[in-house]
């Protein structure tokens, strides 16, 4: 039972994705998470601001039960099935973020140079943060679907409109990792 | 009464349940293979990783084959219907621009909608902001898209 404690290699997560994906599409649903950002504006009254908010959210209720259990396996897998929560990574990667001025990458899941309250506390850590969040919303939106919904649903179903769209994912992932990051680091 | 409506709302979201179980499994994958690892979405974009590439790698080769048999109509679904996969949205502006503008804050937060949520039950309160911002993104382009190009 013990490699379920170590990490997870990727030809096991990998199938176990597809697994998930195959059970909500047997169950009559799909697989897409970003549309849960549209149900949650809804929610929230975003209908004040487009009509098209102003559907019946209660029609997704399935999938914001399941993103609810996202966060209930985030919380059970870092509690019960976690025994070290560092992230083994290239020695060349740990390098490159040292010069950007990250400290002891890997040593956990997440950066504290971005995710610690100290730096949300900043005005330049929580526009980053925020701008983030602006960018993946906005884009996802905007292409009609994020990495379930695209990179994995519909490169498995030989949609054109997805390759477009991940290989707009690698543009911007490229610029902001090659080029972006060196700046605001 | 109100005990009535209460069991009466529990049965009519209990054939839902699954959905919770499902995404609970999704939370525990991506978070044990490292996937909401922001330093995992950084080693990708810097090609000095196998494991990003392995694992949406690995969901597309095996989704490829589940999808051929719900298309062929070789599985059907939990009541015998035909599992139709929807279309997406054709438009090349929609689909370059929309996609690099998510790469950009992919990259950038190191997540993208899934983990976000994960994160949140792992306990990182900072990933509220990021979700916050993905809620007024969305908002935004609501507004907008009737001035983009699609």
């Amino acid at each position: 039972m013990n490699f379920i404690f170590e990490p997870w290699a990727w030809y096991v997560a990998g199938p176990m994705i597809t697994l998930v994906m195959f059970f909500l599409f047997y169950f009559g649903k799909k697989f897409g998470v970003s549309s849960n950002l549209e149900t949650l504006c809804a929610i929230g009254g975003a209908g004040k601001l487009s009509d098209f908010f102003n559907f019946d959210w209660r029609k997704n209720t399935w999938n914001l039960l399941f993103i609810l259990g996202t966060i209930i396996g985030g919380f059970v897998a870092f509690q019960f099935l976690t025994i070290d929560a560092s992230v083994d990574l290239n020695p060349q990667t740990v390098q490159d973020l040292a010069d950007l001025g990250f400290q002891n990458a890997g040593a956990q899941y997440l950066p504290n140079e971005i995710f610690s309250i100290d730096t949300m506390l900043t005005l330049k850590g929580f526009v980053i943060l925020i701008v983030a969040g602006i960018l993946v919303g906005f884009g996802s939106r905007y292409a009609g679907g994020c990495t379930s919904g695209h990179a994995i649903v519909g490169l498995s179903n030989f949609e054109l409109p997805s390759l477009i769209s991940v290989i707009g994912f690698f543009i911007g992932g490229l610029i902001m990792t090659w080029f972006i990051l060196p700046l605001i680091f | 009464m109100v005990y009535i409506a209460i069991n009466l709302l529990i049965l009519k979201e209990m054939k839902n349940i699954k959905f919770l179980i499902l995404g609970i499994l999704f939370g525990i994958i991506l978070s044990k293979a490292e996937i909401i690892s922001w330093y995992r979405i950084y080693e990708m974009f810097k090609f000095q990783s196998f494991h990003m590439y392995g694992v949406i790698g690995s969901a597309v080769l095996t989704g490829m084959i589940v999808f051929y048999f719900f298309n062929k109509g070789l599985i059907k679904s939990y009541i015998g219907e035909q599992i139709i996969i929807a279309p997406k949205k054709k438009g090349f502006y929609r689909n370059i621009f929309g996609g690099i503008i998510f790469g950009l804050g992919w990259a950038l937060a190191g997540a993208c909608p899934g983990p976000m949520f994960i994160l949140l039950g792992r306990g990182v309160a900072t990933i509220a902001i990021v979700l916050f911002g993905g809620l007024i993104g969305t908002t935004l382009y609501h507004m907008l898209k009737s001035k983009l190009p699609h």
